[in-house]
């Protein structure tokens, strides 16, 4: 699976979504090309997917909130005849190596999170209408939808078969959806997980697996009526039209270096690590709605989450060996702040400022769950302010540049914070970074919430504790030099296990235990020799011989 | 334990399986059993289920003498429970358990595999009653009325059958998909059967013949292959249903070939001898030759499909827990495992068939139907045997596997009966050339006109060679109830 991956989609090259817009409804219908699969060697049959379709996918739910913010429902159905989604390929996931299937699943929960979100964020409804099998992965897509209609036909079932037939952790997000969000019991759950065909109609309705079981002949109708109270519910910001998002536009070198308008990617191969530097904005921030209107998807704002989240998605499935990410910014803190504060004045009655600004919290949250190690470099010129300095808070270390710097020339480094990291840009468990930073520290989150709005030096920085280590000219290049090299030599598992810790304090939400049990357990059943060994149920998939499992429980 | 040979009567269910002695069983097929007869009731038009019909009922599931002649009016019918006698020493035949006894309890590692293929063969039986519900206002004779009522009460017990099973050996799950076969319906939108072919309507007499001959041939091969099961009441009652499957081929072939056979003869009387001088045939009321082709082609495709993809995961889990073994398994000589073997199967490959090995085991499908193939060709020889012996110049063929195919490699291509492959274009410019066209189904349907009277046939169909239990010419095998 060496070919490089590309996230950058649209409407026009998808292969397996089709997406109707009818007013303030919008309907998805996944028709999975079997033809079409990413890698060569398997069939999505059954309105199977790989990553291919999941890229798609996240791409349709984008589009809908830029393109589209008119719409206030969405239904999510299949294309096919009696087949809702038959989960993610198997033949794909036998194929797949160990850190394809983890990336795999991890882009996967992050699609159905905003998805999962679109309600409350932006004000878009999900209903998902199932009529025909949905199963595995198909059924986690019902479940991240807001509410499921199933066809009451003795034909159409939920299930999650996959600890009966392949001997995997089932859904996509493993258990959690079920128990958290949708309330099913855990021991109906268990039995749930352990009957290969699912369930039907009412009992489904009972064991609260979805919330209603509707006949087919009444289906379209119920839909309808569903789908218009749900539209109607949902509270609108604004009435200006969508706008056009045009694939990222960059450049790829030779070396794996990445290009865009204001963020760039060096990869620095022997190190293993890749430096990515932000340009603050060019230009002075948008004066009113109409203007940031006008400029649409070339606003500094989103043209730079649009760029970095394409970066990372790059760097997480292109790059697995680089195992460091070090963040640079350069430019005007104050435009910065700017763009950002205008922004923010705005995101009550504007759906494009709203947008603008969850994406990045979005894209903040991808950063946590990166499986590298995350450093941030203060240095001076630099602009970690405002959502910038949300990433030197999100970094596992942050430096700060103490002092002039004659080889680095520029205004000296400063760190500043404002509204935004105090809320707007919080974490998947519900903290703000700083909150998260001195969870069992309330003096320490007191102060650093009173230093919103000043520009912060190293010697304050650090005092805040808002830096790991404040470095001047003296120790600057030896110090991070000599971190870097340190970090390149440990394992790569170990401290992906320490940083995933190490991140998350305090409480937990759905998204939070998602990843963490998908980590846990998901990641750990697919390097188990039950699953994944020569002789597991993934390789034997599809011979008609059942897998061997290791008796040993662990 | 040996099955008792004697089939109870005295309970509201024949058996020979010991019902009155299983009390929990027997409870929960009477509480079922209102259903299936208001299902009964619902679906057969008033005056039949009044009428006097000549029934076979089986009393014994011995090979020699196990049926008994008899009018009886349809409600009356003994549906019961019966499995053929149980084989000494039996073993799994195929599989990871080959040779090992065979289970008289379901494994609880099979439970959800074997009933759900219960539950689609439970299926079908029901729904072919549905689809030929209309017929007998159309019937061509009493003979042939009195046939498909035979036919529809052994689906009926078919479905017994199934339930039986379901019932005895999978619980309150197992009740609930009994409830469920008698919820879903052929060709509704609600809550159609669970297999295409078994939507599809069966519209006018050739159809019901066209049926009987394939998609119960298809029928018959899957009971072939479930009663090689491991699970011996599985193989047992699926040896018992294959007893009386047969007589719905006999009813199929022999169908056919009478249609066949009064059209040659009608041509002859007229002195045509072109067989595609169709309105002039079609003028002495007889269906031409290249109709019934149409029809084949039709009924063929529909039943190929029922064998599912030719490469099949599912299939191959099946075989290789030794739930459903191959055609005639126990005579086949290997090792019954099939790791490492491998199978022909065909693919399209730079728009070409080609048949390419693959693995035994994943290829069950595929081998299923080329074994029915090979017994549904038996039947157009014969056919075209009757033909040639009247002199006409033309014979009755089976289109190619990749015609008119919507499951499996060919269903997304194109393909002439003789294997060609089109554009989507020309396939619509030309398939009315090859299947029933609604001005050729028209025709059919006006010539469904009922002949009630003893010993009488309509236009187009001719008398049976012998009678049914070999009753003479003019019996009365319905005595109508034309209230």
């Amino acid at each position: 699976m060496a070919q490089r991956i590309e996230f950058n989609t649209s409407p026009g090259n998808y292969r397996h979504w089709r997406v109707e817009y009818d007013g303030n409804v919008a309907t998805v219908f996944m028709q999975v090309d079997e033809s079409a699969g990413l890698f060569d060697g398997y069939e999505l049959k059954l309105n199977s997917y790989d990553l291919g379709v999941d890229i798609e996918l996240a791409d349709v739910v984008q589009r809908m909130r830029f393109e589209h913010p008119e719409v206030r429902a969405v239904v999510m159905r299949s294309g096919r005849e009696r087949v809702f989604c038959a989960g993610a390929n198997i033949r794909m996931l036998s194929g797949a190596s160990h850190q394809h299937k983890v990336n795999f699943c991890k882009f996967t929960n992050e699609t159905r999170n905003t998805l999962e979100a679109a309600a409350d964020d932006s004000g878009q409804m999900w209903v998902c209408a199932v009529q025909g099998a949905c199963a595995g992965g198909g059924y986690e897509l019902a479940l991240a939808c807001n509410y499921i209609l199933l066809a009451d036909d003795s034909n159409s079932s939920v299930a999650l078969p996959e600890v009966p037939l392949l001997a995997v952790l089932p859904g996509t997000g493993g258990l959690t959806r079920l128990v958290d969000k949708r309330g099913v019991r855990r021991d109906l759950a268990d039995a749930f997980c352990t009957v290969e065909e699912g369930v039907k109609g009412q009992r489904a309705v009972d064991w609260r697996l979805v919330d209603e079981s509707v006949k087919n002949s009444q289906f379209e109708e119920r839909l309808a009526t569903v789908t218009a109270e749900f539209a109607t519910a949902q509270v609108s910001r604004g009435d200006r039209s969508g706008i056009a998002l045009d694939p990222v536009q960059r450049d790829i070198g030779e070396d794996g270096s990445l290009r865009y308008s204001c963020v760039s990617v060096e990869i620095e191969r022997d190190k293993r690590l890749a430096r990515i530097s932000v340009q603050g904005p060019d230009t002075d921030a948008p004066a009113d709605l109409d203007t940031l209107h006008r400029e649409g998807q070339n606003t500094w704002m989103l043209r730079c989450v649009r760029e970095l989240d394409d970066a990372l998605l790059q760097l997480r499935f292109n790059e697995p060996e680089v195992g460091v990410l070090v963040f640079h910014t350069a430019g005007d803190a104050e435009r910065v702040l700017a763009h950002e504060t205008a922004m923010a004045g705005w995101r009550d009655s504007d759906w494009l400022a709203n947008e603008v600004l969850l994406y990045w919290r979005r894209l903040l949250k991808r950063l946590d769950v990166s499986s590298r190690s995350l450093v941030a470099l203060i240095e001076p010129g630099s602009c970690f302010a405002g959502m910038l300095a949300e990433i030197a808070l999100a970094a596992d270390r942050s430096y700060i540049a103490e002092g002039e710097f004659d080889e680095m020339p520029g205004p000296e480094a400063a760190l500043q914070l404002s509204a935004l990291n105090l809320a707007g840009l919080e974490m998947g468990h519900g903290l703000t970074r700083l909150q998260n930073r001195f969870y069992a520290d309330a003096p320490s989150l007191d102060a650093a919430e009173a230093a919103v709005g000043v520009p912060l030096d190293a010697g304050r920085a650090d005092e805040l504790g808002l830096v790991t280590w404040a470095l001047d000219d003296i120790d600057w290049e030896d110090e991070v030099r000599v971190f870097l090299e340190e970090r390149t030599s440990f394992s790569p598992d170990a401290l992906t296990g320490m940083e995933a810790n190490l991140r998350f304090v305090g409480p937990e939400t759905m998204e939070t235990r998602i990843f963490a049990r998908l980590s846990a357990w998901q990641n750990w059943i697919f390097q188990r020799p039950s699953a994944a060994g020569e002789h597991g149920a993934l390789q034997r998939y599809g011979t008609g011989v059942r897998g061997d499992y290791t008796a040993e429980r662990v | 334990m040996a099955a008792p040979q004697a089939v109870d009567y005295d309970t509201l269910i024949p058996n020979n399986v010991g019902l009155s002695k299983d009390k929990r069983v027997l409870k929960a097929l009477e509480k079922w059993h209102p259903g299936y007869i208001s299902w009964w009731n619902d679906l057969i038009p008033k005056q039949f289920q009044e009428s006097l019909v000549y029934l076979r009922t089986a009393v014994s599931v011995d090979p020699k003498g196990w049926a008994r002649f008899d009018y009886v009016k349809m409600p009356e019918y003994r549906w019961g429970v019966l499995l053929a006698p149980e084989v000494e020493g039996r073993t799994v035949p195929c599989g990871e358990f080959a040779g090992e006894p065979a289970w008289q309890e379901v494994p609880g590692e099979h439970r959800a595999t074997l009933r759900r293929l219960l539950v689609i063969q439970g299926d079908t039986e029901p729904a072919s009653v549905e689809q030929q519900r209309h017929l007998g206002m159309t019937a061509p004779s009493l003979y042939d009325m009195r046939n498909l009522f035979q036919v529809n009460v052994e689906e009926g017990r078919h479905l017994w059958a199934m339930v039986y099973l379901l019932q005895k050996y999978f619980g309150r799950d197992g009740r609930e998909e009994a409830d469920d076969l008698l919820r879903r319906q052929s060709g509704s939108d609600e809550a159609p059967r669970m297999l295409g072919a078994f939507n599809e309507s069966t519209p006018d007499w050739l159809s019901f013949f066209m049926f009987t001959y394939f998609t119960d041939r298809d029928g018959k091969m899957q009971l072939e292959s479930l009663a090689q099961s491991g699970f011996d009441p599985l193989s047992r009652t699926c040896r018992f249903m294959l007893t009386e499957e047969a007589h719905h081929m006999f009813v199929g072939e022999t169908g056919v070939g009478r249609v066949v056979q009064r059209t040659c003869e009608a041509m002859r009387e007229a002195g045509i001898d072109d067989p595609y001088d169709i309105d002039r045939i079609r003028a002495l009321g007889v269906i031409d030759l290249p109709t019934i082709q149409k029809k084949l082609n039709l009924h063929y495709s529909l039943s190929l499909d029922l064998f599912g993809a030719e490469v099949s995961t599912n299939a191959a889990n099946a075989f290789n827990a030794g739930i459903k073994g191959r055609y005639q398994e126990v005579r086949l000589e290997d090792d019954h495992k099939l790791h490492g073997d491998t199978y022909p199967v065909v693919q399209i490959e730079d728009g070409k068939v080609v048949l390419k090995d693959m693995p035994a085991l994943s290829a069950i499908n595929m081998r299923l139907r080329d074994d029915y193939v090979k017994d549904a060709s038996g039947g157009i020889k014969r056919w075209n045997a009757a033909i040639a012996k009247t002199g006409i110049e033309f014979s009755l063929a089976l289109p190619h596997q990749g015609f008119h195919r919507q499951i499996g490699v060919f269903s997304d291509s194109h393909m002439t009966p003789d294997g060609d492959f089109i554009s989507a274009d020309e396939w619509s410019a030309r398939a009315g050339d090859w299947l029933p066209s609604t001005a050729d189904r028209d025709y059919i349907e006006s010539l469904m006109v009922p002949e009630f009277t003893p010993g009488k046939y309509a236009s187009w169909i001719a008398p049976p060679r012998v009678g049914i239990d070999n009753q003479p010419g003019d019996f009365e095998y319905v005595q109508l109830h034309m209230a």
